[in-house]
């Protein structure tokens, strides 16, 4: 099922890597070539990935946990094969019903704090947040604070949009958190809040961890045993998989201690005329028929980012970034969002350029074969705060050069000419 | 590189609308957002009797949306209200003369849905 020469790949060949994608050797229209630079938006598909997915659906499209035929069991197997490998790929491989399977990050996030909150939270107990978060991370918190009677609290940014644990610190002074939630990586800027130490002053002040690991984990294992977080969420199809699946990890006393959030088949043991028994981890939060050939298709995704040189890919990753700030920095009117630091960020730049509308930047850089994204990127607090309403955002992949970001730079050139007023 | 987008005609209702301001006294006002790209529109409307006689509006966004504003507020002005409200997408295509993603739609008809609500509520908001 898996790329068995995934696994094998030592370094980071990238034009071999680029040969795993078939994306990548489309042209756009005839004569311009894709120069994909979106991938904070969702990721490409590997040919493994791809291969996965047709598999089950061509081979055993069937359902999954009822079956007692042949094709049944090979799907179940495929399928819980799939969560054992997103659980090792968590570093909780001994106990994989952590591990939930839902529509993707959002889902995940909604489910653990509509679950978790409905059993915890009380009235002034506080969770914190920071303007960094996705509107996925902000707005499910915000329901289950009107549902619970408890408040958002928000961290403080630096000048340079990073996370300020001083502020973080504040927070605590009068003993009301009970949840801190924060991403990982911000799709915005790329910021990369300092988890680690988060998680350890949130768990050594009796509050409960939620990372959002929906742009980081493309770029970044996460291992949420040492982090010791409690929940952690992604989304299959920013790493390398299909759509329409995600993860929410819990861990095991505070999922059993949650009540289902979605009623229906499987997530049952027994059910009656008015009442039902919940079904055992991870089923009592995985009602109806799950996304079988998706998840599928995340389990070939994770095997490809295992077969990745880490160490490879980061050090291209920081080379496309340190380009990335060089190269568009000397185009005039670029305004960087987040920190000027490359060290500090993931591979995700943010920007404006001039007075112009982020969306007419990113209709005529289709004109030149460059996909990035460009709107408020479901961050609409940290456009806020920034004071505009929107940005242009080239978010970056291990399969990217340096010359598709030279590219990007002399398309922003050209571009400023075609805006120009006459 | 050309790009029939981004011609001169566009750009001018971009950049220098004479319908961009405010009124002095408009019966109709709207604001509009459209989420999936940050533009913001303001939409005032003088009418008398039946007939739009002034439209100005004033927002940020995109080249597409401002423009569409601008030449919407060409078409209107002088129409009836009954007329304004007849109009639909394929107009403001047309006024635009070039063809929308279903994404740039949102951006295209941002003016168009404000002059609609304006019209449509009760009376000037304040």
């Amino acid at each position: 099922m898996a790329d068995a020469t995934a696994r094998e790949r030592v370094g980071l060949d990238v034009s071999r890597l680029r040969a795993d994608f078939p994306t990548l050797v489309e042209e756009v229209r005839p004569g311009v070539p894709l120069r994909y630079l979106d991938n904070a938006a969702t990721a490409l598909k590997p040919t493994a990935v791809i291969e996965a997915v047709r598999e089950c659906m061509a081979d055993y499209p069937a359902n999954v946990h009822r079956g007692l035929h042949a094709l049944s069991e090979r799907a179940t197997a495929a399928f819980e094969d799939a969560r054992a490998r997103v659980a090792r790929r968590l570093g909780v491989g001994d106990d994989p019903a952590q591990v939930i399977f839902t529509r993707g990050s959002t889902e995940a996030i909604n489910l653990a704090a509509r679950a978790w909150g409905r059993t915890t939270l009380k009235p002034g107990d506080a969770i914190v947040l920071s303007e960094l978060e996705h509107h996925a991370n902000i707005v499910p918190w915000q329901m289950i604070a009107a549902e619970t009677g408890a408040v958002l609290r928000y961290v403080d940014l630096s000048d340079e949009l990073e996370y300020d644990l001083d502020s973080f610190d504040r927070h605590f002074d009068d003993g009301k958190v009970r949840m801190v939630a924060t991403t990982a990586m911000s799709n915005v800027t790329g910021v990369r809040p300092p988890v680690e130490e988060i998680a350890r002053r949130a768990r050594d002040r009796g509050a409960r961890v939620l990372i959002d690991a929906a742009q980081s984990l493309a770029h970044e294992p996460l291992d949420v045993a040492s982090l010791g977080v409690d929940f952690a969420a992604f989304s299959g199809h920013k790493i390398f998989g299909p759509t329409g699946v995600g993860v929410l990890y819990g861990k095991r006393e505070l999922l059993e201690a949650m009540e289902p959030v979605l009623g229906g088949g499987n997530m049952v043991l027994r059910v009656e005329r008015d009442r039902a028994v919940w079904n055992e981890l991870p089923d009592k939060f995985e009602a109806g028929t799950p996304p079988i050939a998706e998840a599928i298709g995340l389990g070939a995704a994770i095997d490809y980012l295992e077969g990745l040189d880490a160490d490879a890919v980061a050090r291209h990753e920081r080379a496309l970034i340190e380009h990335a700030h060089e190269a568009l920095g000397a185009v005039e009117g670029f305004r960087l969002l987040g920190p000027s630091d490359p060290t500090a960020k993931g591979p995700i730049v943010g920007f404006t350029l001039d007075d112009a509308h982020p969306h007419d930047l990113a209709q005529l850089l289709d004109r030149f074969g460059i996909a990035i994204r460009a709107g408020h990127h479901c961050a609409m607090p940290l456009h806020a705060r920034l004071g505009i309403p929107a940005s242009a955002r080239a978010s970056l992949a291990p399969y990217n050069t340096t010359e598709e970001i030279d590219r990007l730079a002399e398309a922003l050139e050209s571009i400023k000419t075609m805006l120009r007023r006459r | 590189m050309e790009d029939p987008f981004y011609r001169e005609e566009i750009l001018d209702h971009y950049y220098s609308s004479e319908h961009r301001g405010r009124l002095e006294r408009p019966d109709h006002v709207c604001d509009l957002d459209n989420p999936f790209c940050g533009d913001q529109i303001h939409v005032e409307l003088a009418v008398e009797g039946e007939r739009v006689v002034e439209m100005r509006f004033d927002g940020k966004g995109c080249v597409i949306s401002q423009a569409a504003a601008s030449l919407l507020a060409d078409r209107i002005e002088g129409a009836t209200v009954e007329e304004t409200l007849k109009l639909g997408p394929d107009d403001v295509l047309a006024m635009l003369g070039i063809p929308l993603t279903p994404n740039r739609m949102k951006c295209g008809l941002l003016g168009l849905r404000a002059v609609r609500q304006a019209l449509t509520a009760r009376s000037a908001a304040t």
